[in-house]
């Protein structure tokens, strides 16, 4: 049978149960809409539902990027400097417990609020710490034999990171990365549910609920998802290419 | 007065928390020498190594490698090192590996290649230089890292039980290998192991040491061997392997047998 098969059945059959609970039963479209709606109001609001994706998704990545290389440096000079290292390790371990998205208001009285900056500030915050985290472990994975040989070679310790430590720390990033990028667009969403610039995926959605255009609300909510999983896989595709070039892991 | 590619004076070594791994060690060692340390585990001969390749400070006595003291042999990249384990870095290639000393050390690109090129074919890995280190065995894997340990064609070669790991077999081609790369490069190689056949085959002189602490109980000289047949059946080579055996269990050399 094929991989793809069972997933697929089954989301047509829940779509099909879904479809003829609200239209036999009759559950009130404020309560759950039916697909056929949400379908309806995806297609017609097409061109809004892209724009309103290409700016939350623009946010995110901005935030993605920034949030992935500051936390990879910060990795890098954590493992090299004691100091940044104990200041930096108890804030991350920290900052998973904070919902960092709360800091959305506060960002957007600190700067202007008719920008994209406080936004995409909260999403750099939510991408640094799992980064962080995962590029400090992969990056302090150095096998003794590979310390001995570059002491052996003298190289200094910056040299040391980029011939040894960060190559070997690869897959370590991408383990941050794979749970940051969808994290980016869920910060992204959310941010908007506070104000500030109505462009977005999140300010689309408060706004279509607020007018009770339910079904509306989910055909945006259906466009988020569309970009939660684009990011995800699109990482998917940057750690195949990054690592097309070494050996396969083997799993057992 | 000819200068000692390594030349260990009293040397000694206690770890932090006492345990004292060395004690009151000399040794000189001639240029093109093949010397080898054998000894039971805990006898402190990779610590020997490690402290001529300047991985470890000595708490006492003195160092130095072509007249120069082991940081500065060191930095000025005077020894090539292998270990027991070859080290490669999984995500770069066969070549690229080897490479990897003359890029650290700025090497043109064309005579990279070219040095590459000269060392893959010194142990006799041409056709995988393409290869990752995961594609290989783990003998060849070994060959990389000498190939790797000689990129700059230093006039000391340092072994840490480099072929611990291999099966007899394998063992005995890369012994035969070494022996020529060795002959071939004219360096010394300090060679650390404790297999007795290993040393007595390989070595001009094999250093016998005692544990707790480490310390140089005998230094035999090993004749060369009978040229006809192969050596390691000759008569020569099993004296030198029961002279050997004497001294690591403590027994009297008669050192007239030897010599």
């Amino acid at each position: 049978m094929k991989l793809w098969l069972p997933p697929v059945v089954f989301g047509a059959a829940a779509l099909a149960l879904w479809q003829l609970l609200t239209v036999v039963a009759g559950v009130p479209s404020f309560l759950l809409p039916s697909p056929s709606a949400i379908a309806e109001q995806f297609v017609r609001n097409l061109g809004n539902i892209g724009s309103a994706s290409l700016a939350t998704g623009t946010n995110a990545l901005v935030g993605l990027i920034a949030g992935a290389v500051l936390g990879l440096l910060a990795a890098m000079v954590a493992v090299r400097l004691r100091v940044v290292d104990e200041l930096l390790t108890p804030l991350a371990a920290g900052a998973a417990a904070v919902p960092i998205v709360a800091l959305a208001p506060v960002f957007n009285s600190m700067f202007s609020s008719t920008t994209d900056l406080p936004r995409r500030l909260v999403v750099t915050i939510v991408v640094f710490f799992p980064v962080f985290v995962s590029a400090a472990k992969g990056l302090r994975q150095v096998s003794a034999v590979h310390h001995d040989l570059m002491t052996s070679y003298a190289v200094g310790g910056w040299q040391f990171t980029r011939i040894v430590r960060l190559p070997s720390a690869v897959p370590h990033i991408f383990t941050g990365l794979r749970v940051a990028a969808p994290n980016a667009v869920i910060a992204a969403i959310i941010c908007e549910y506070f104000g500030g610039l109505q462009n977005g995926l999140g300010s689309r959605i408060t706004s279509a609920a607020a007018n009770t255009a339910y079904p509306r609300a989910w055909a945006y909510v259906m466009g988020a998802i569309a970009v939660g999983l684009l990011f995800f896989v699109v990482v998917l595709l940057l750690e195949k290419l990054v690592s097309r070039r070494r050996p396969q892991e083997r799993w057992i | 007065m000819t200068e000692y590619a390594v030349l260990v004076e009293g040397v000694g070594k206690t770890f932090d928390g006492g345990v004292t791994a060395l004690e009151d060690v000399s040794l000189a060692i001639a240029p093109g020498e093949f010397v080898s340390l054998i000894g039971p585990s805990g006898c402190g001969k990779s610590t020997l190594l490690r402290i001529v390749a300047d991985l470890e400070q000595p708490t006492s006595g003195s160092v130095s490698v072509f007249g120069l003291s082991a940081r500065r042999a060191r930095v000025e990249q005077k020894y090539g090192i292998a270990f027991q384990q070859a080290g490669l870095l999984d995500w770069r290639t066969v070549q690229s590996n080897v490479a990897l000393p003359l890029e650290l050390h700025k090497v043109p690109k064309r005579q990279r290649a070219e040095r590459v090129r000269e060392l893959l074919n010194l142990v006799g890995l041409t056709d995988f230089a393409e290869k990752f280190p995961s594609q290989l065995s783990g003998g060849m894997q070994q060959r990389v890292a000498i190939a790797r340990a000689l990129a700059r064609t230093p006039g000391l070669l340092l072994m840490d039980e480099p072929f611990g790991a291999l099966d007899e077999m394998t063992r005995e081609k890369m012994q035969n290998d070494l022996l020529r790369i060795a002959e071939e490069s004219s360096a010394a190689v300090v060679f650390v192991t404790h297999s007795i056949p290993e040393a007595v085959y390989l070595s001009d002189r094999v250093v016998v040491m005692s544990p707790r602490p480490g310390r140089i109980v005998d230094t035999l000289t090993i004749d060369s061997f009978d040229a006809n047949g192969d050596p390691r059946e000759s008569a020569e080579f099993f004296a030198s392997i029961t002279a050997v055996r004497d001294a690591l269990h403590g027994r009297t050399v008669r050192s007239a047998d030897l010599r």
